[in-house]
């Protein structure tokens, strides 16, 4: 059902006419009262649902803002592929942010672990908003997925050095949203705060969003480690002696890093199926990337850090 | 996840597409601090299927490690998020959960039970279409549960679920049910809330949770889940008449001019015909555009970008309402606020006020009473602090289109800025208006104040001195008045001497005394301005706020801040009053630097360093910074 409908005294919204609109209205608070606004585009599924609903948001104009693509050289050949169309149908300016630092070190996830993460994204996202001088970022963060953003706000206060502090965040009441900031403070603004995973899946296929290919199953070479099942999407992968990729039909729940993020074996080669597939599931989505795995609190201390 | 529908698994699309017609609900949970509120919660996320393996394998770890059920698995772990209100055992912000069932997607506000969170219960409450009220059934309705109903009632949310928890420790028993719901619908009623449904539930077991309980045969209503699946709270916002804050004015180009925004009431369609607020002016609506094509109609809840029949001028915070049921507009409303700031509101000081769309500067006219949440008695009250909830009046500083807040929360609720830490320090809820807004036309003098000006050969300005009790302000300020007269200008100083006994002798020292002191002088100080005169104020005005407001009065270039910047420790060390050394006694109260705070300006247009500067010097300096900078010349 698209969001038009006919007039009948009562009708009353689905929830996902819900929370389109509320997205759609936190879009535009953030265009009308912030100075340079920007999206943060990942490229993944909550990207792609996120930049749908601002060319909804502001149809007939182009949205806007550009596009910040925080780049850490390591994302999944396909995403790279589809973060260059998608920009494009969006008519929609598209900025590339590698920290220089991070390249000139060669930081990769074998070698640095953590400092992978710090480097390349929360250092790069730090350094990226800096430069441009962008206050407000709009970020595809939904409350469901961890228990830390559970209880962030839609409209996200940062400091000028970007913290995120949870004990003095705004009360959000009613849809009144404060963006007022002093110069150099900033905004993270999560339009998609009150959507799940499912949403996001029933969302895709309503409005047939297009989407990075690896969302669906297929052949793809892999090799076990640890748990997770990482796929050979190039050459860079260092192989551990005797270790060969494997070919298995695999697809991915969450795109990341492709050293960091595990395929799982699935036959799910459309969207209802993959649908389907997620609700039948018994592992959250998270599960498949090993940056939270060391403790619960990990994504708050993250955050609290800078990291989107 | 397992849904339990055997759809998923043999038909897939049929289950989605009649998913996808799934309504939302959304609702706070409210109770004490030991009612079972997070476990509750996390009862409905895991009866309702939605805690996946890993989640509930960190559960166990985290129920073992932090778990006050002696191992077993502690729900209430699965919504207490942050680590370090984990280490306390207590939540201690608003923080939402999700959860579907086969019918309804739900939204839950978790809102903290401690006296000094009302903020938070406001703020949850504040976009949710029921609540639901935990009682401990040991230990029936408390302070608490009155304090969270009224809160309920205030923030108008009709729809209200009496959850009596932990009946397994009271062995079930039906008659410490029928007494608590005896005792509660009683006071209900007093705080307006008319709907209320009790059920007897226990989250630690999961009695009439999501399936009925058969330790309580006794009681033969739903269970709490089938409630909430079912219970109707379409508000009639369809129905009523057209209310369309404009939140962003949409124009790609020459020939396109959308007014984008979310419809907060009623329902549109091309041809009808709209009021535009606060103008006035009619026009019909031509197009419902969308990216998907325009529409026939569009309801309540739904973004969407209009388009008029005609050129007018309309533009972010302006309303666009059905002719012939218009929103109300006016500048003064009585109101009811919820303070949420350690600061405490002051009357007459300027916040930003913002509803809807719009942002318009406001103060507060009048603190009618504070109500006391425990026993809703009303008390009169000077100012609001933390938490406190009061009838006000409000004036804001141009006419604002609005309904009241009980016909309507998105165009009667209003939050409030502080203009200085831009921290949203209030919530408010427009009652009434206290008088309709007239367009006051201000009678369009001929003699005006740039004629006046002319007249006295000079460019009027304020020279607004601020600075420490001793830090000098009156005697170079002395010194200016005397040098610009000597060079034929027409001054007139303000101070604590000719105001004080005068103008402002009903005024104290309290921090309210302060503003209101310093708004009446700004006021002044604006007529004379408006008189051609060049304006002398020397009052220690230790608040931003207060000097931001005096500047706000005036046009751009006729305020001129200057700091007398002397340090405490060297004012107080000349205490030529001897004020300070009373002040350290004990025997002066509120004195700026020893016990009532001074703010220094960020950005004064004049600084003037007293160590290092004599009188003298101060004021040649300030006299010639007027003809250099300030352009202070004859016409």
């Amino acid at each position: 059902m698209k969001i038009a409908m006919t007039a009948s005294a009562g009708d009353t919204l689905t929830h996902l006419q819900r929370l389109e609109a509320e997205a759609i209205h936190v879009m535009r608070e953030v265009v009308a009262e912030a100075a340079r606004p920007v999206m943060l585009y990942s490229i993944g599924k909550d990207s792609a649902v996120m930049l749908h609903l601002a060319r909804k948001a502001f149809h007939p104009a182009p949205p806007p803002f550009p596009l910040l693509h925080v780049d850490t050289t390591w994302k999944f050949r396909d995403m790279y592929a589809m973060r260059e169309t998608s920009a494009a149908a969006a008519g929609m300016e598209l900025l590339v942010h590698r920290n220089p630092e991070a390249e000139a070190r060669g930081i990769n996830p074998f070698d640095h672990g953590a400092l992978h993460t710090d480097m390349w994204k929360t250092e790069g996202l730090r350094q990226a908003l800096d430069k441009f001088g962008f206050d407000a970022a709009f970020g595809g963060a939904r409350r469901d997925e961890e228990k830390s953003r559970a209880k962030e706000r839609i409209f996200s206060f940062r400091s000028a050095n970007h913290r995120w502090d949870p004990k003095s965040q705004r009360p959000e009441l009613w849809r009144l949203y404060n963006a007022r900031k002093r110069p150099g403070e900033s905004m993270r603004v999560f339009p998609l705060s009150n959507w799940t995973e499912l949403d996001v899946w029933q969302y895709i296929r309503r409005e047939n969003i297009a989407i990075v290919p690896l969302y669906f199953a297929a052949p793809r070479p892999v090799v076990e480690r640890g748990g997770l099942l990482i796929m050979a999407d190039d050459d860079r992968l260092p192989l551990n002696p005797g270790e060969t990729p494997q070919i298995r039909t695999v697809r991915f729940r969450t795109l990341g890093c492709y050293p960091l993020t595990g395929a799982v074996e699935s036959e799910a080669t459309t969207l209802s199926a993959i649908i389907q597939e997620m609700l039948l599931t018994t592992t959250s989505e998270r599960q498949g990337r090993a940056i939270d795995h060391d403790v619960s609190a990990s994504m708050e201390k993250k955050k609290a850090e800078g990291y989107f | 996840m397992a849904h339990v529908s055997d759809l998923i698994a043999s038909d897939i699309d049929a289950y989605l597409a009649a998913h996808e017609s799934k309504s939302l609900l959304r609702f706070i949970t409210c109770g004490s601090v030991d009612d079972g509120k997070s476990t509750l919660i996390g009862r409905l996320l895991y009866d309702s299927k939605m805690i996946f393996e890993d989640q509930l394998a960190a559960l166990a770890a985290d129920s073992k490690r932090h778990g006050t059920q002696g191992g077993d698995i502690d729900f209430a772990l699965l919504v207490d998020g942050l680590a370090a209100e984990r280490e306390q055992g207590i939540t201690i912000d608003v923080a939402y959960r999700f959860f579907s069932t086969d019918r309804r997607k739900f939204i839950v506000a978790d809102t903290p039970g401690h006296e000094q969170y009302t903020r938070n219960m406001v703020t949850g409450a504040s976009t949710a279409d029921l609540a639901v009220i935990l009682v401990d059934a040991r230990q029936g309705v408390l302070t608490q549960t009155r304090r969270h109903s009224y809160l309920v009632g205030l923030l108008g949310i009709r729809h209200v679920v009496l959850a009596v928890n932990k009946m397994d420790l009271v062995g079930y028993d039906r008659s410490a049910f029928d007494a608590i719901v005896a005792d509660y619908r009683d006071f209900a009623a007093r705080v307006g809330l008319a709907a209320v449904t009790a059920i007897p539930i226990s989250g630690l077991k999961g009695d009439n949770i999501a399936t009925a309980s058969t330790a309580m045969d006794w009681y033969r209503g739903p269970t709490l889940l089938e409630h909430l699946e079912s219970v109707e709270v379409g508000d009639a916002l369809d129905a009523a008449p057209l209310r369309f804050p404009v939140q962003w004015v949409n124009r790609p180009n020459l020939d396109f001019r959308g007014y984008a925004g979310l419809i907060a009431a009623g329902r549109v369609a091309p041809g009808d015909r709209v009021r535009l607020l606060p103008s006035g002016r009619e026009a019909a609506i031509a197009r419902v555009v969308s990216f998907d094509g325009d529409l026939p109609c569009a309801v309540a809840g739904q973004s969407v970008t209009l388009t008029l029949d005609r050129e007018v001028d309309v533009s972010r915070g302006d309303m666009i309402a059905a002719a012939d049921a218009p929103a109300e507009v006016a500048d003064q409303f009585e109101t009811v606020i919820v303070w949420m700031a350690d600061e405490p509101l002051l009357a007459g000081r300027p916040y930003w006020l913002k509803i809807g769309t719009k942002s318009v500067s406001a103060s507060i006219t009048e603190i009618k009473h504070q109500v006391n949440v425990n026993t809703l008695e009303t008390q009169p009250a000077k100012t609001l602090g933390l938490n406190a909830i009061g009838t006000c009046n409000v004036q804001t500083d141009q006419p604002i289109a609005f309904d009241p807040y009980e016909a309507n929360r998105d165009t009667g609720g209003f939050i409030l800025v502080d203009r200085m830490t831009n921290a949203t320090v209030g919530a408010g809820m427009i009652r009434f208006a206290l008088r309709r807004a007239h367009n006051i036309h201000w009678q369009a003098l001929d003699v005006n104040k740039a004629a006046r000006a002319a007249m006295n050969g000079q460019r009027p300005a304020v020279l607004w001195f601020t600075g420490l009790s001793g830090a000098g302000k009156s005697t170079i300020a002395n010194l200016v008045e005397k040098r610009l007269h000597a060079l034929g200008r027409r001054t007139y100083t303000l101070d604590g001497d000719n105001v004080r006994h005068g103008l402002n002798r009903d005024l104290g020292f309290t921090d309210a005394d302060r503003v209101e002191n310093i708004r009446r002088v700004a006021e002044v100080a604006k007529l004379m301005v408006d008189a051609g005169l060049v304006v002398i104020t020397s009052f220690i005005s230790p608040f931003r706020a207060e000097r931001a407001l005096a500047r706000d009065m005036l046009a751009a270039g006729e305020f001129i801040e200057v700091f007398v910047d002397t340090p405490l420790a060297e004012a107080e060390r000349r205490d030529v009053k001897g004020l300070y050394r009373k002040a350290r006694a004990g025997e002066l109260a509120n004195f700026t630097g020893i016990d009532s705070p001074y703010e220094p300006p960020e950005a004064p247009e004049i600084h003037i360093d007293t160590t290092r500067l004599t009188p003298v010097e101060a004021a040649e300096m300030i006299v010639d910074r007027l003809f250099e900078d300030f352009n202070e010349v004859a016409i």
